[in-house]
């Protein structure tokens, strides 16, 4: 147990981000050691700490952070990352409530093979965030139990939150477009 | 058919009324007989057409259906409460069931996954009925518009479009007075008229055997 920074002010100035870079280097480290190839890259951007994790090998990167403390799945979360390759993204954010600490674990996966590993062996509650990106950009979980639509009906076809989706809408109805518009009542 | 008011002590107003107070105790205690008896009931008596009653009576007696689906339910919620206070005309009996509604509000947003409920709902409310459609989202998705939703016009009938984002709860009265003028007066509004829908109103059969006309069979569930 590290000591404990001073933060008896409870001012969000005065508290450092936590891990710092140098502690997340040193996760990413760890986590490399313990496979090679299970971290990809690190990534600090203002104050936030990210491990993109190698989607292959992301339930080691996820099972040795809950080992690590970090026991809480704060949010699961997809992103389309368009243009840019891979193209979408699975957001994990871990908190380590003893010692109030937030991690982001990105792992990035491709349209082509969007499958990433569950992580409701690890983490229990992720059962209705995978659904919902399952739902809205199309990443399967393999080994969820459960792996359907959450939110839109289950005939849908597409999924939604792509940027290549279109954004849709149907048609509405107005006086001058009522005889040609589709989809007129009766 | 209308219906006159007038204040007793205003000039030209009958002066008589502690009379015919006295009159109608007459009448009730069965004193008064020939010609004055006759004389009474033909003050009383009104005629109408039984279609203008019962259209007046309608109108007059809207149950709105407990729905919400937004935030428009929140100014629908408050028609009822003390400053708009819709019970003046005789609205402000929310059913919780659709059997016993006759007025379908659509406040809020309808995504393409509750439309089918909605229809559903409206299907087995019984005739007559009438639908509001409040809002900018469920008449033309407003800010809404995208892939999950669906305009209300497309899925369902509506009688009473009320724009806004939300509307005030004034507005909403506004339409539901709207709706009063057409059930009462203008019946050639209606929605089955605009979608060429006259005949396909449930009624009962007047030949043995024929339960009813346009109401589906025993098992089939195909437009419930």
């Amino acid at each position: 147990m590290r000591p404990e920074p001073s933060r008896s002010t409870c001012s969000a100035k005065e508290t450092p981000p936590v891990p710092d870079a140098t502690e997340l280097e040193l996760t990413a480290q760890e986590l490399r050691d313990a496979n090679a190839e299970s971290v990809l890259d690190t990534d600090f951007h203002r104050g936030r700490a990210t491990l993109i994790a190698n989607p292959e090998h992301v339930l080691v990167v996820l099972g040795a952070l809950r080992s690590k403390g970090y026991t809480f799945l704060a949010s699961l979360h997809g992103c389309d990352y368009y243009p840019h390759e891979p193209r979408l993204g699975i957001l994990y954010e871990l908190l380590d409530m003893r010692r109030v600490d937030r991690i982001t674990v990105k792992a990035r996966v491709h349209t082509d093979t969007p499958r990433i590993a569950s992580t409701v062996e690890l983490f229990p509650g992720a059962e209705f965030p995978e659904r919902e990106v399952y739902d809205m950009f199309g990443v399967v979980f393999d080994g969820h139990p459960d792996l359907r639509r959450i939110l839109m009906p289950e005939d849908y076809e597409g999924f939604p939150q792509r940027r290549d989706f279109p954004i849709g809408g149907e048609p509405v109805l107005f006086t001058y477009n009522d005889e040609t518009s589709y989809g007129k009542w009766q | 058919m209308e219906v006159k008011r007038e204040k007793l002590d205003a000039p030209g107003a009958p002066t008589d009324f502690r009379s015919r107070q006295l009159l109608a105790r007459d009448m009730l205690r069965g004193d008064l007989e020939g010609e004055a008896l006759q004389r009474y009931v033909e003050e009383r008596v009104m005629t109408t057409t039984m279609d203008k009653a019962v259209a007046w009576s309608r109108g007059n007696s809207l149950y709105p259906l407990t729905f919400g689906l937004a935030c428009c339910a929140i100014e629908m919620m408050s028609i009822v409460a003390a400053r708009m206070d819709i019970a003046r005309f005789g609205f402000e009996a929310f059913r919780a069931s659709p059997r016993q509604a006759d007025l379908l509000i659509l406040s809020g947003r309808v995504s393409i996954k509750m439309a089918p409920v909605i229809r559903r709902i409206y299907d087995q409310m019984l005739e007559p009925k009438w639908a509001i459609s409040m809002g900018a989202c469920c008449s033309s998705m407003g800010v809404f518009n995208n892939y999950a939703l669906v305009p209300s016009d497309k899925f369902m009938p509506i009688d009473v479009h009320v724009p806004g984002c939300p509307p005030r709860p004034e507005a909403l009265a506004h339409g539901i007075l709207r709706l009063r003028d057409k059930i009462q007066g203008h019946r050639t509004e209606g929605w089955r008229e605009r979608y060429d829908a006259v005949g396909t109103e449930e009624v009962i059969g007047d030949e043995a055997g024929t339960v009813a006309i346009n109401v589906f069979g025993e098992g089939d569930t195909a437009g419930a």
